[in-house]
């Protein structure tokens, strides 16, 4: 491992200007315009076509605010900060301004909030309520548009556009792929593509992310809930081993769809749409509800007062084979490493690999071949990778199978061990020879942490209720570790993390505090 | 001269002198009337000689700006090891506007001298002369007379003997009123859609292909080799007003009047003079009711203002209006305002790029209520809603479109109200609860 | 759009081929970018063909380096490039302001009575004509222009329009 110590000696400081907003004096880097000064001074000035992840437009002209002794109002996205401003969001005449924008917006917008996706999260809502006229003085026929399929998960709902063009400074300056266009001019453009090329760049979807109103829609959840219903949980996307921070929007105790999170270290503002679409699998209904003993020559439903001494004494003075999926968090798999360390075995994981789908734009993001969140993690707690997830096994192990993926294990080696223990969210038909069946959450079922490619160590928190009597993995485990003697019980992931980071170098002194909403990367970096 | 008309002797022939002259249009025929001398004397002078002297001069850039010629190529640093680029803006769409129409297909040559003297000023190699497609004429007189320059080593690696290198490049426009906007010529010329861009960075510092960029009307460069012939005193001495405003000014001259057609003279004419001697008046059995002094995007004039104006810069301000390109548009009695200011706000909406949201919108609803008071379908709010429309559209947005369309609205219904009032027929609008009462 | 081959019925010839090609090569040296091209090379394509596909746009991309969907996006913002096929003589007329004053929306009245056509935009039946009004064409002080495929007709009033068709064949 390559060592990475942070640099000791200091970063030259960009030149700083004074200025102040809204009476808040506030001190930003030269060259920084006035709206991102505004966020650090704690005012967030309206703004459509702006994305800190995108080049400056300057066209939606949301953003204007009055500078003391400036002719014109300053479109503040596109205003340098210079010292000594004084800037004012809400005078009189700012105010006017915006609320012209607002109007101009407005009257030929559909105003169909009732049946549009975007309400409730819509910016074209927020400000128009926070700052927009009450009536419309539109006397004549409104424009229509009709929708446009794009291709791929988008939706294009011509009508609600503002021509920010945040799409197609997307498409053409991060995915690289410069598949939309503004057609047209004046009061008849709109956003456009070429007859044929449907949108199915990988990263596409982030066109729907980017959108600040309701112009483009995602297919997949059309539809399927309104804003104010979803719940929201930050956490991880598992789909491969870039680790891109998103949200997890449930409703009911169901997922509905995850979105991206931004985090300037893994993915900026963006995720694939293979990760992006990839949740049903969060909300299947054939999970392991209850724990399993098994009575002669079928599995009973059990309790936890009495599955886990069953597994304990099937494990108790027997070597283990733990088949450990690359998907579980730290905390779990570290609690499996010293299962494996107290009874002599090995632990081995196996991960899928797809082709990857990098984002030009964007330094080191990628749909990363490996399509699993944790190998990293698995790998530094010692578990092997391996091409089929039974290496390693050998005849009378205890097969602890940790909800890894054993489609491929052939009958001959599921013959091998002396006794299957599954700790796991689903029961394959091939396992149904196991002795004690545990019931777990899935990911999206506990909190955790999970390490990506490049050793970044990331949280990711629950997003809804596990089925039945499922219990989060580390706690399961846990408890194993306990009932064997060989360990304690722990009730909080916290916990664990704390004492895998007091035994594991790799995360010595980090934890759940520090580690925060951006991650750490490990000590020593990435393998 | 007064082309097609013919030349009045009070006009100032200076860039029109040849207007009609069919052999001036080739290169031996320019040169017999004195062509290339200006660009020949500019090339044994310094860029910093040449600029002094434009700047002496007080030439001001005549594409409707204004903006003081010498101290536009002074911004323009030598030495800084980039590429520098020189756009010549033949884009002219500004309606009431034909001046650099006829210099380029009567005088090419002037133009093409004009373009390398500029060029060399400020350091640059290259010019594109992006002329409109609609030009024809101009088009191919223009693509003739570079190709003679080139072949007499006027243009090329080695100019005039000089072993300067000056390339004039002709580059056609598409149909778009607002590449004539620098910063969306620009980005035609790139390749791009005709999009203005945000200033700062001002094309001296980040043009054309993110180089060092000065953009020049057709009638501000091809008055250029006769200032470096003459003498910047000379032009400076030319002006029969305001100080600030000197040389010779080609006015083009339409619409309701017995003599349209371009008409050259010095800086500070008198306006009333201009129209009823000169251009001949209104035509028989009419009178004139108003006027646009500079294009349809300067405010429009009643009688009483243009008779009172000199034709300066200062002179069309003192009285409401501005000097823009000098596209002069003439309204007698039989015109009806309300239909043309309409007809106004429609050409702007058709010709917004659409980026900015009180533009794109702004102009098309300015366009549907006009049309719809013009059509007795109006109301005493909808002017209201006007001026508030005019009012949102003007100092807000990236580049002056937007707010060329408030002007002919506001300064029409502020000087022409009754014409408007005379077609509001309909009673104050009721919003449905009110009705139900 | 009447008497046009429908494009998907024959197989699309490219224009950037022998001379053509070599007339787009000599224009790389004079531009640091090849996108810098696509004005010129559209208008080639217009010259050849009348007006501009979808798969002329595709073509353009591909000699450019461009996606075919940016090229689309340069067409349809400037006008003179016709997305669609028009009739033999694409008549337009100038309405703007400074023509207006001068009986221009005449002289459009006269075209479309003279030539058949039902509508502006709309070929006549026979193909020969389609009529457009157009914004300035920067010859006010000739009013009215009109401009007839790449020439422009000086002061055209409603009387010398029989005329002027006259001379189209």
């Amino acid at each position: 491992m390559a060592t990475t110590a942070e640099p000791t000696t200091a970063v030259a400081q960009p030149k700083m200007v004074n200025l102040t907003i809204e009476g808040r004096p506030v001190s930003v880097p030269e060259g920084m315009s006035i709206l991102e000064a505004g966020k650090r001074a704690g005012v967030l000035i309206p703004h459509y076509c702006y994305h800190p992840g995108l080049s400056i437009a300057g066209n939606c002209r949301m953003c204007l605010v009055e500078v003391e002794k400036a002719a014109k109002l300053a479109p503040s996205c596109a205003t340098a900060a210079a010292e000594g401003q004084v800037v004012h969001v809400y005078t009189e005449k700012a105010l006017e301004a915006r609320k012209g924008v607002l109007e101009m917006l407005l009257i030929n917008h559909p105003l169909d909030c009732p049946i549009c996706d975007k309400s409730g999260e819509c910016e074209l809502q927020d400000f128009t309520y926070q700052e927009g006229p009450a009536k419309s003085r539109l006397r004549d026929p409104k424009r229509f548009s009709p929708i446009e399929d794009f291709g791929g998960d988008v939706l294009y709902t011509t009508s609600r556009c503002i021509l920010c063009t945040r799409c197609v400074r997307f498409m053409d300056e991060i995915a690289q792929d410069t598949v939309l266009n503004v057609s047209a001019r004046g009061d008849r453009a709109v956003i456009g593509k070429y007859e044929g090329k449907e949108l199915t760049h990988a990263w596409a979807g982030n066109v729907i992310d980017v959108c600040p109103v309701g112009a483009l829609l995602s297919k997949d959840s059309l539809n399927k809930a309104r804003s104010w219903e979803l719940d929201h949980a930050p956490s991880i996307c598992p789909g491969c081993s870039q680790g891109c921070n998103i949200s997890i929007d449930t409703r009911d105790n169901t997922v509905i769809r995850l979105r991206p999170r931004p985090n300037d270290d893994v993915n900026k503002y963006f995720m694939c749409d293979i990760g992006r679409l990839d949740y049903r699998w969060i909300n299947r209904q054939d999970r392991i509800e209850v724990p399993l003993v098994r009575r002669g020559e079928s599995l009973a439903a059990s309790d936890w007062d009495v599955a886990i001494p069953a597994a304990a004494a099937l494990l108790d003075g027997k070597r283990v084979f733990v088949a450990a999926s690359p998907n579980l968090s730290n905390e779990t798999l570290h609690l499996l490493a010293k299962l494996v360390a107290s009874a002599g075995g090995s632990g081995a994981y196996t991960v899928r690999i797809g082709p990857e789908a990098p984002l030009p734009g964007v330094k080191d993001l990628s749909l990363r071949a490996d399509r699993a969140a944790n190998g990293a993690g698995a790998e530094i707690l010692g578990f092997k990778r391996t091409a089929s997830p039974l290496d390693g096994l050998a005849k009378g192990d205890v097969l602890v199978v940790a909800d890894a993926d054993l489609s491929t294990a052939t009958v001959d080696q599921l013959a091998l061990p002396g006794a299957i223990l599954v700790i796991g969210t689903t029961l394959p038909e091939n396992l149904r020879t196991a002795s004690v069946v545990l019931p777990i959450a899935n990911y999206a079922e506990e909190e955790g942490t999970f390490t990506n490619l490049r050793g970044r160590v990331q949280r990711f928190s629950q997003a809804k209720a596990a089925p039945g009597m499922a219990r989060p993995s580390w706690w399961v485990v846990g408890d194993v570790l306990a009932a064997l003697g060989k360990g304690e019980a722990y009730y909080l992931a916290s916990e664990v993390f704390s004492a895998m980071a007091g035994e594991v170098s790799a995360f010595s002194g980090m934890n759940y505090d520090g580690l925060g909403m951006r991650g750490m990367v490990v000590n020593g970096g990435a393998s | 001269m007064g082309y097609p008309q013919p030349s009045h002797e009070r006009e100032t022939p200076v860039l029109s002198k040849y207007f009609g002259d069919r052999d001036a249009t080739s290169l031996d025929g320019w040169r017999k009337r004195g062509g290339y001398e200006g660009l020949r004397k500019a090339l044994s002078m310094t860029p910093a000689e040449i600029v002094d002297i434009v700047k002496t001069s007080g030439l001001r850039g005549r594409g409707g700006a204004g903006f003081p010629t010498g101290i536009k190529w002074s911004f323009m640093k030598p030495g800084d090891g980039k590429p520098h680029y020189l756009c010549c803006n033949a884009d002219e769409s500004e309606p009431g506007t034909f001046k650099d129409r006829e210099i380029m297909r009567w005088t090419p040559h002037a133009l093409v001298e004009g373009c390398a003297l500029g060029a060399y000023a400020i350091g640059a190699e290259t010019a594109y002369v992006y002329i409109r497609g609609e030009f024809t004429e101009p088009l191919a007189r223009m693509r003739q007379a570079v190709r003679e320059a080139y072949d007499a080593g006027i243009l090329g690696t080695n100019s005039m003997g000089t072993g300067k290198r000056i390339d004039v490049i002709i580059h056609k426009g598409a149909g778009a009123y607002i590449c004539g906007e620098e910063t969306a010529m620009m980005n035609s010329i790139e390749g791009r859609r005709g999009n203005p861009r945000i200033k700062p960075p001002f094309p001296a510092v980040s043009g054309v292909f993110a180089q060092p960029t000065t953009i020049n009307n057709v009638e501000t460069l091809a008055a250029v080799p006769h200032i470096l012939v003459q003498g910047a005193d000379w032009y400076k001495a030319m002006s029969l007003s305001s100080p600030k405003s000197t040389g010779s000014k080609l006015f083009s001259v339409c619409g309701n009047i017995a003599r349209p057609g371009n008409y050259e003279v010095t800086l500070g004419f008198p306006f009333k003079d201009f129209l009823y001697d000169l251009c001949g008046g209104p035509l028989p059995g009419r009178t004139l009711k108003a006027v646009v002094p500079g294009g349809i995007s300067v405010p429009i004039q009643t009688m009483e203002e243009a008779e009172a104006s000199k034709m300066d810069y200062e002179g069309f301000i003192e009285q409401g209006s501005m000097l823009g390109s000098g596209g002069v548009i003439v309204f007698d009695d039989q015109q009806n305002m309300v239909k043309q200011i309409a007809r106004a706000a429609r050409f702007f909406a058709h010709e917004s790029c659409g980026q900015c949201t009180q533009c794109r919108e702004g102009t098309a609803w300015t366009t549907r209520i006009m049309e719809r008071i013009r059509d007795g379908e109006g109301t005493h709010e909808d002017l209201d809603t006007l001026f508030s429309i005019a009012d949102n559209m003007t100092a807000t947005t990236i580049c002056v479109l937007s707010d060329s369309c408030a002007v002919p609205v506001m300064s029409g219904i502020r000087k022409f109200r009754s014409e408007f009032e005379a077609l509001i027929k309909k009673p104050k609008f009721h919003p449905v609860t009110a009705a139900v009462a | 759009m009447t008497a046009a081959i429908h494009e998907h019925e024959t197989p699309y010839q490219p224009v950037f081929v022998g001379d053509r090609r070599k007339e787009l090569d000599a224009l790389f040296p004079l531009y640091p970018t090849k996108m810098a091209c696509i004005l010129p090379a559209l208008w080639m394509v217009q010259e050849d063909r009348g007006w501009v596909s979808d798969a002329a746009m595709a073509e353009v991309a591909q000699v450019l380096e461009l996606t075919a969907a940016y090229v689309k996006g340069v067409v349809t913002f400037y006008t003179m490039y016709n997305q669609h096929p028009v009739g033999k003589y694409l008549i337009q007329v100038c309405t703007t302001t400074p023509c207006n004053i001068c009986g221009a929306e005449d002289v459009v009245s006269a075209f479309m009575e003279h030539t058949g056509c039902t509508d502006l935009g709309i070929t006549s039946a026979d193909g020969r004509f389609t009529i457009i009004e157009v914004e300035c064409l920067g010859a006010c002080g000739f009013a009215t222009p009109v401009m007839i495929n790449e020439d422009v007709v000086e002061s055209v009033t409603a009387a010398r329009v029989p005329g002027i068709l006259a001379g189209l064949k």
